[in-house]
Order: C-alpha cells, then sequence, then structure tokens
C-alpha cells in the first residue's frame, strides 16, 4: 500500500517490477474544434455499445452527456457570451496573481511584451463577442485514484505505465468505485434494457461485460504493443496528445504561457499540480474558463485521503459500542 | 477580430444587430436562466449570486445501490448488536436471551449477506470479495469482517440448535470441548459485531458522494448507535422482559446516543452539503426516524418491563433505525444527483484555503 495522498510515483507504489514511464494525456481544449472524432474511435477500439436512446440533449451540439460505462471520451459543447468571457478572463487572472509561478508579462495591467502581435493572427477564430468552448473529457487516471483505492476486489489495478484499468474478468459489479470517483468518471454498464426502444433487443445481446464498472483504459492493449491511444491517434487538430506524463505537463504550461502572452488569460490547466486532492491526473487539460463550466469538479479530493482517520473515528465508535454493552449487562440489578 | 488589450477601451458596440444563440450554461442556483425574456437581449448578471455548472448535469456519479444497500446496513446493524447480546446473554446466563439473539444474529447477517450479494452487478462472482485482503478498501474490510462475524454467529446457531433438540447432533467425544467452542464462538461474534456496526459508515463516508463525505466524522457514531437501538429493540419484541433488561439498557443508550450524534453531524457539515438529509424523500425519513428513535427510546426507558410497552417499543427503534439507513443512503444518492452539492462545497473549501493563504493545492493551475 502506498501513501494515499500528495505528490508520488503510482507506478513505484503499485510495486511494478518493470515500471515503464508514466503515461497520460495532454487534452488542450483551445484547439479542439468538437469533432468528436475520439469519440468515435474510442468507441470502435474498445467495441463500448451505444449509450441511450440517440435523443437530442439540448445541450448545444453535445448529445453524448456525460463519461460514463459505454462512453470514455466525452465532448462538451459550452457556448458563452462576452461577459462570460470576460469573467473566465479575469478568474484566469486572478490565479495568477494568486502568485502561481512561471507566468510572465500576464498580470491586467502589464503591457503585452513582444511585437508579435502586430503579425496577422494565425491563432484560432475568436472574438470578444461570444464563443464556442469545446472540451474531449476522458479518465484523469489520477495519482490517488478513488476508484482504485476502494474496489474490493482488485479488479481496479495500476498499470506498468501509471494508468488504472478494470480487469472485466474480477469485477464483480459492487458500484463502490462509482461513488469514490471524484470526477464522475467510471460507471457500472447495465444490460441497455431500461428503455423501451425496440433497437435495444437486437444489439443488447452484444454488450460485452454487462453489471461490471467500465472506464477508460488509456488503451492499455495498445500502450503494451507501443501503439497511442485511438482518442489521441484520431484527434485532428492535436487537441488530444499523448505521451510521458512529464513532457506532457512541462508542453501544458508552455501552452499556457503561450496563451497568456496573447492576452487569453482564461487559459489554466486542469490537474497539473501534484499537490491537489487527487496527487495530480495522468490526464492533464487546458481550459478556457472554470472546471465546473465543463462539469469538473472545482477542488476534487480522493476521498480515501481522509480514510484512517475515518477507520479511527469508526474504531471508536465501535469501542464505544462495546463499552455500552458491557455497561448494559454489568450494571442495575440482576433481572 | 483580435483580441487585444485595446478591446477595453473601443467605444461600446450596438446591441441586438446580432443573432445571438447565448445558450446559458450558467444558472442561478434556482435554476433560472438569465438572458432576455425574448431572447434577444442579454440582461444584466450578478455572478457571485450564481452556481455554474455543465447543464445542470452531475458531476460525481451516484452509487449505484439500491434499497438492498439499505437493508443490509440495517441487517447488519442488528447482527452485530444481536452477537454482542449473545454473547453478553451467555455469560451473565440468560438462555432465552443468548437463544434469541443467537438466532436474531445469524438470520440477520444472513439476509443482510444475501441483500448484498443481489445488489452486485454479477452477483456469481459474490467470492470475489474475499479475493484480496485491501485495506484502502472499506468493502473488502468489511467483507472480511463480515465474513468472520458470520462464521462466529454460525458455529454459535449450530451449538444453539445442538441445544434446542436436546443435544442430539452425533458430535461423539468431540462434545467435551463444545462448552470452549461456544465461549469462544460468542466471544469472537461479540469483538465483530461492533466492527461489522461501523465499517458500513466508512463504506459511505470514503467515496466523493457530497452528503456522505461530509459526514465521515460523525457517521460511524450514528451508525453505531443505531445498530444498537436495533439490536435492543429486537430482543425486546422476541424474548420476555425478565431477561432484557440488559437490552432495554443498551437500545435506551443506543437511542440517546444516535439522538445526539445526528445533531452533532447536522449541525457540523457544510450546511449545502447536509441539505439532502433535511428535504424531501430521505429528510422525511430522517424525520421519522428521529421521533420513533426518541419514543422508542422513552418507552424502553419508562416502561420496557412491561412486555406490552416493550414490544412496541422494540418495534418502533427497528423501524427507527431502517429509516436511518434508508434515509442516509438516500440523501447521499440525491446530492450526487445534484451538481450543486459537489461544486459549491468544493468551491468554498478552495476559497476558504486561498484565503487562509494556502495557494499551492488547487487542481486549477496557470504554471
Amino acid at each position: 500500500m502506498g501513501q494515499l495522498s500528495g505528490p508520488t510515483d503510482p507506478t513505484l507504489d503499485a510495486n511494478w517490477a518493470n515500471p515503464q514511464h508514466r503515461k497520460g494525456f495532454f487534452t488542450d481544449t483551445s484547439i479542439c474544434i468538437g469533432c468528436k472524432a475520439c469519440e468515435v474511435a474510442c468507441k470502435e477500439w474498445n467495441h463500448n455499445p451505444r449509450d441511450g436512446d440517440l435523443e437530442l440533449l439540448g445541450s448545444s451540439y453535445d448529445n453524448t452527456g456525460a463519461l460514463g460505462a459505454s462512453t470514455w471520451r466525452h465532448v462538451a459543447f459550452i457556448e458563452q457570451g462576452a461577459e462570460r468571457i470576460e469573467s473566465a478572463r479575469e478568474s484566469g487572472r486572478a490565479l495568477v496573481s494568486l502568485g502561481m509561478p512561471g507566468v510572465r508579462g500576464a498580470g491586467p495591467t502589464d503591457p503585452l511584451p513582444d511585437e508579435s502581435d502586430m503579425r496577422p493572427n494565425t491563432g484560432p477564430p475568436d472574438t470578444a463577442e461570444f464563443r464556442w468552448l469545446m472540451s474531449s473529457d476522458v479518465c484523469k487516471h489520477c495519482t490517488h485514484a478513488g476508484c482504485l483505492d476502494v474496489c474490493p476486489t482488485g479488479a481496479l489495478f495500476r498499470t506498468e505505465y501509471g494508468t488504472v484499468v478494470v480487469q472485466d474478468d474480477v469485477c464483480n459489479g459492487c458500484g463502490t468505485c462509482v461513488a469514490g470517483c471524484p470526477f464522475g468518471v467510471i460507471e457500472r454498464r447495465d444490460d441497455g434494457m431500461a428503455s423501451a426502444n425496440t433497437r435495444h433487443t437486437a444489439e443488447s445481446a452484444e454488450v460485452p461485460n454487462v453489471g461490471v464498472a467500465q472506464k477508460c483504459t488509456l488503451c492499455y492493449d495498445r500502450l503494451v504493443d507501443g501503439q497511442t491511444p485511438a482518442c489521441a491517434q484520431t484527434c485532428p487538430t492535436t487537441s488530444i496528445k499523448f505521451g510521458d506524463h512529464d513532457d506532457l505537463v512541462t508542453q501544458a504550461r508552455e501552452r499556457v504561457r503561450e496563451l497568456h502572452a496573447q492576452g487569453m488569460t482564461e487559459a489554466r490547466l486542469y490537474g497539473a499540480n501534484d499537490l491537489d486532492g487527487v496527487g495530480g491526473t495522468g490526464s492533464v487539460f487546458l481550459l478556457l474558463d472554470e472546471p465546473e463550466v465543463y462539469g469538473l469538479p472545482p477542488d476534487p479530493r480522493v476521498p480515501t485521503a481522509d480514510l484512517p482517520r475515518m477507520f479511527n473515528r469508526a474504531g471508536i465508535a465501535a469501542v464505544g459500542m462495546i463499552a455500552a454493552a458491557a455497561a448494559s449487562f454489568l450494571t442495575g440489578r440482576r433481572r | 477580430m483580435t483580441t487585444s488589450e485595446f478591446d477595453s477601451l473601443r467605444p461600446p458596440e450596438p446591441v441586438g444587430g446580432r443573432r445571438g444563440g447565448r445558450r446559458g450554461t450558467r444558472r442561478r442556483a434556482d435554476g433560472l436562466r438569465p438572458g432576455g425574456a425574448d431572447g434577444s437581449r442579454e440582461m444584466p448578471m450578478v455572478p457571485e449570486a450564481e452556481f455554474t455548472s455543465y447543464y445542470g448535469r452531475p458531476v460525481v456519479k451516484p452509487a449505484p445501490w439500491g434499497p438492498e444497500i439499505a437493508a443490509y446496513l440495517f441487517l447488519g446493524g442488528v447482527a452485530g448488536g444481536s452477537g454482542m447480546l449473545a454473547a453478553g446473554a451467555r455469560l451473565t446466563e440468560r438462555p432465552t436471551l443468548r437463544r434469541n439473539s443467537r438466532l436474531a444474529a445469524i438470520s440477520a447477517v444472513g439476509l443482510g449477506a444475501a441483500a448484498l450479494v443481489k445488489d452486485l452487478g454479477r452477483p456469481e462472482r459474490f467470492l470475489n470479495m474475499l479475493r484480496t485482503v485491501k485495506l484502502t478498501s472499506p468493502m473488502s474490510v468489511g467483507s472480511w469482517i463480515l465474513a468472520g462475524f458470520s462464521a462466529g454467529a454460525g458455529v454459535a446457531t449450530v451449538l444453539e440448535v445442538d441445544t434446542m433438540t436436546g443435544r442430539r447432533f452425533p458430535l461423539g467425544s468431540l462434545r467435551r470441548f463444545l462448552p470452549v467452542v461456544e465461549v469462544g464462538a460468542d466471544l469472537w461474534t461479540a469483538a465483530l459485531g461492533p466492527p461489522l456496526a461501523a465499517y458500513t459508515a466508512v463504506l459511505l463516508a470514503d467515496t466523493a458522494t457530497p452528503t456522505w463525505n461530509d459526514a465521515r466524522d460523525e457517521l460511524p457514531f450514528v451508525f453505531v448507535s443505531s445498530a444498537m437501538l436495533a439490536s435492543g429493540g429486537l430482543a425486546m419484541v422476541t424474548t420476555p422482559v425478565a431477561e432484557t433488561r440488559p437490552a432495554r439498557t443498551l437500545a435506551v443508550l443506543g437511542a440517546a446516543a444516535e439522538l445526539v450524534a445526528t445533531t452533532v453531524m447536522h449541525r457540523r457539515m457544510d450546511p449545502v452539503a447536509a441539505e439532502p438529509l433535511h428535504q424531501g424523500r430521505p429528510g422525511t425519513m430522517l424525520r421519522w426516524s428521529e421521533m420513533l428513535t426518541a419514543a422508542g427510546g422513552l418507552g424502553a426507558l419508562v416502561g420496557g418491563h412491561r412486555r406490552g410497552v416493550a414490544v412496541v417499543s422494540g418495534l418502533s427503534l427497528l423501524a427507527a433505525s431502517a429509516l436511518t439507513r434508508l434515509g442516509v443512503l438516500e440523501a447521499g444518492i440525491e446530492s450526487a444527483k445534484d451538481p450543486r452539492y459537489t461544486i459549491e462545497p468544493q468551491k468554498r473549501r478552495l476559497a476558504a484555503r486561498r484565503a487562509a493563504g494556502i495557494t499551492d493545492d488547487s487542481i486549477t493551475t496557470v504554471g
């Protein structure tokens, strides 16, 4: 058992004899075009069945809804107006003024540093009036993974690449991991028969791993063969980058600096901090607004970080129960 | 148009000339969407008064746990308390209380385990629960406690049935070891009873489900008290008053402890995270539970020596415990379904840490 919180190397904690470099994703949402190729590639490679009833959800172009047992990549679409952009920009600036390291020349009153602004703008189209945020969400492969910690069967395990994977043939579908994930990623796959849609009857026979917890494996089967995960390979704009976690974090920090220098102070990283509540994530994101706008928790904390204290409290309660029972039998008249 | 720092110096552009498909992902806490009534104009907003979510969709997922799990929480508590009562009854020579408590323990733990298995996504793989010992998983620790408790309660029950049938089991010369085995089984069961009643609180608290997680400091005390009052209540129902004085005391202690622990829990929790415990169906169940606890505890204290009052009080306490478990379970699941319960407390604690000068532990960074 490794440590329960704080910065660490999860692969070493898992006692792998042949630890590899920790792999991860860097999802740069500033260049995502919302094509959903990642969703499709993921479904195809992993043989994931259809989610839902192909209904329109009324949430911009997002008709997938959320990550789930059969959806391991989910592209979020958020439409925003001028004042929302300004408030995102401001909240990004506020992060800088908190004393975050590494950003130069991005303070609210700092002049932009060089004459690069005079060149034609070759960046992504952007106006001050409205914008469309698109972000491909995925399992975070946390350093301290809530799902992995609480799994009673050992079905969830830490791979040699530092990722978190479910063993389909071991999981008994207890559902503890579903509640344990601070990001709402992992889910138990149902049989898809809940709806009255007749198309289900033909398809449900083919649904694999019913009743078992399912989530992104970071394409473990491709990694062991030296391949890139399906979503990253298919992404046409390189919004989804795959590689060694440390390199990706460096790259992500540079990209934030670059965007801040362009005046896009709304740019910020999500999951690149080892000191956060989950010890940093394997999948790092560059966001252009507060995390909750994308459906991400603003301050996730792996529940197991508090487990020693919880067991301690439960121990005190149990001792209290024994004391109460002893008192019940030892006090009063014999009757 | 380029984005530059000079944007703020430009004169404001005329409003209304643009076809604005502004779809609000930012919404008021009461669910109202900002924007002009006819959709063509933008209305001023006050950002502080709102909370943002992604189309109101949940951030965390609720545990896929049905009422079977609530039944298990209740039955596990009854079993744990009954195991202790059985051991105490044997050591203080109360044969009827001993018999009834042993049978209660094995029945409750058996039914509870069956409910657990039924709720699994793959019930046929229930034995995988004992595939490994994993201290970071309350479910794993609990499975071992449950297995150990069941083994002890099973042995005690076999010996009890042997006694009830006039010692007819063909045990031969092994019979002389029975007293030792019996004491061992009783003490073993009694020792594992409280962990059986307490671990379920850790199981719920060690999740990202906002209400359960925020109740983590007091939930073990609530659950243990609930187990005490339920097992005491069951003994008051099943056993004549001549032998139930300890069970009544346990029930009264449990009722008092639960009322205190619940009050402390509600006071200490984040007001938003505690909200599901007060409203809707879970809120109603928990209010009833509190009333039944008080009534049953009072009945046991004042009139527990009368058979009729004892039975009514006992039933009231059992109902209270069942409602507590179901209420807490459902409140947690409700809290996971609404993003507000995840986002608001998290934003608040992040802001509090920043205000206290801790700025290095946020998941959101700029460098």
